[in-house]
């Protein structure tokens, strides 16, 4: 408990720092995945964490104690957390929970929005397009999904980049990226830290979606140049500052397009599956400790009732088992002594 | 990895290449900005595309009223249909203005620019002109 409820911290810490640096350089598709695994291991065991930490300090308090029947003074000899971590743990951890579900609740609503306006498009095509000078195209996910173009974004492209343009959103609505975006920002709505793993995701998600286009344009350098003029095109057109991802993704695209593909490679997914077995065995070790700990406490209270009542029962899990049968009927203990 | 991006696509091979040709004619249609007719389309589309499928492709998204045609010499010019796509043009950017929550919904094709990523993005692909660029791409992964 002493060293491994903390794990899940550092391993949380090391993998928002090296994640996105490495993610952006792997293959885009398994570093997408690895990702999303990642996100979703660290927050769970962030949370997981947190909420030992919280509970250590929670179960001293003494009504709780006297509601859960366990020895106040046994777990506060046994318990090598402080107070001030606990009370902290438990604010960062309440404050996680709320952030997440705002978070959840906005996600809910944009997806059903989308979802909606998904099936008020005209026409049972899979692409809409709409009559619009603005150059802007997006994936709208739905049952199925489409994809949205404006005429001013066909019109600024080459026969064979409209085609790369399309390949792109079909490979975001194919890969279910909405998906992987949502995880990410819950994940960081949870958890802070995690967000540059959340932006890197992203980036991964577009390269994912560069890629696959590539692959069935059979050209990088036009999908690179589909990316590139769609950018120049989209900033010609006044669009508000909200939608900027991060500065300088689509020069790295286009650069990533007009080099090789990126080369496999299977270190970094192994160190980071590494990492995130140890987060989670750590995790359950300490939340074994926590249990047994509280389970003493509990059989040194009960042995204590027991041995002023009757003889002590000398056998330590009879004791416990005792205190189960004790706590089913809440007004004996307390008022027998 | 082990769904490769054809493998799906072999599953429901007739209907989703169907649905793609149909975007890929419909897009041809727009970004031509006048009627086009069937042969002028083959041209235009990627790849070698037989006469027929391509007035197939027509004259399905005709009937779903998607494009409109004009007789022109022995056959039809197609232009596509624009008032149902100016109708949706401001429902789709109210879409796009719903601040950060959206951004995880809605993937767009590109993010915006910064001035000097447009300086950038102008240098590479003027860069670009027939060989591939070495240098650039080793570079590459050091520079962000």
């Amino acid at each position: 408990m002493l060293v491994s409820v903390y794990v899940p911290f550092l391993v949380t810490a090391a993998l928002a720092v090296l994640a996105p640096p490495v993610a952006r350089r792997l293959p885009p598709r398994p570093a997408a995945w690895a990702l999303a695994c990642a996100a979703l291991v660290t927050a769970a065991g962030w949370a997981g964490s947190l909420a030992l930490l919280a509970f250590t300090g929670v179960a001293q308090i003494p009504q709780i104690a006297a509601e859960g029947r366990w020895s106040v003074a046994v777990l506060r000899s046994e318990d090598p957390v402080s107070f001030v971590v606990a009370a902290g743990s438990t604010l960062v951890l309440t404050a996680g929970v709320v952030s997440l579900g705002v978070a959840a609740v906005r996600q809910g609503r944009q997806l059903v929005r989308a979802r909606r306006e998904c099936a008020r498009l005209p026409g049972r095509t899979e692409l809409a397009v709409i009559d619009d000078d603005a150059a802007l195209a997006f994936a709208l996910p739905g049952a199925p999904g489409r994809i949205v173009v404006s005429r001013g974004m066909l019109c600024c492209l080459g026969d064979e980049e409209r085609t790369a343009l399309l390949a792109h959103e079909r490979a975001h609505l194919r890969g279910r990226h909405h998906i992987f975006r949502c995880v990410w920002r819950l994940t960081a709505a949870l958890n802070p830290l995690l967000r540059p793993v959340a932006v890197a995701g992203d980036f991964v998600l577009e390269r994912w979606a560069d890629e696959e286009a590539a692959e069935r344009v059979g050209d990088r350098a036009v999908v690179a140049h589909a990316v590139g003029r769609a950018a120049l095109a989209s900033a010609g057109a006044s669009r508000p500052a909200a939608l900027a991802v991060t500065g300088g993704a689509v020069p790295q695209r286009v650069r990533a397009l007009l080099g090789p593909p990126p080369a496999r490679r299977s270190l970094p997914l192994l160190v980071g599956g590494l990492l995130l077995v140890a987060c989670c065995a750590s995790l359950a070790n300490a939340a074994s400790d926590s249990d047994r700990m509280l389970d003493s406490a509990q059989g040194a209270l009960c042995s204590a009732h027991a041995g002023t009542a009757t003889a002590a029962p000398a056998d330590h899990g009879h004791g416990t088992d005792g205190c189960r049968i004790d706590r089913d009927r809440p007004e004996s203990g307390e008022q027998r002594f | 990895m082990a769904g490769r991006g054809d493998e799906g696509a072999q599953g429901a091979s007739g209907r989703r290449a169907r649905g793609e040709l149909e975007s890929d004619v419909l897009a041809t249609l727009w970004a031509a900005g006048g009627p086009l007719t069937a042969r002028d389309v083959r041209e235009r589309l990627p790849g070698d595309l037989a006469y027929t499928t391509v007035l197939t492709i027509l004259s399905r998204l005709y009937d779903k009223g998607i494009l409109v045609r004009h007789r022109d010499g022995r056959g039809y010019a197609y232009e596509p249909a624009r008032d149902e796509a100016s109708h949706t043009a401001q429902r789709m950017h109210s879409l796009l203005e719903g601040g950060s929550d959206r951004e995880a919904v809605l993937a767009r094709f590109v993010s915006e620019l910064s001035e000097q990523d447009e300086n950038v993005l102008h240098q590479l692909l003027s860069g670009h002109g027939g060989t591939p660029p070495e240098a650039e791409s080793k570079r590459s992964p050091g520079k962000r």
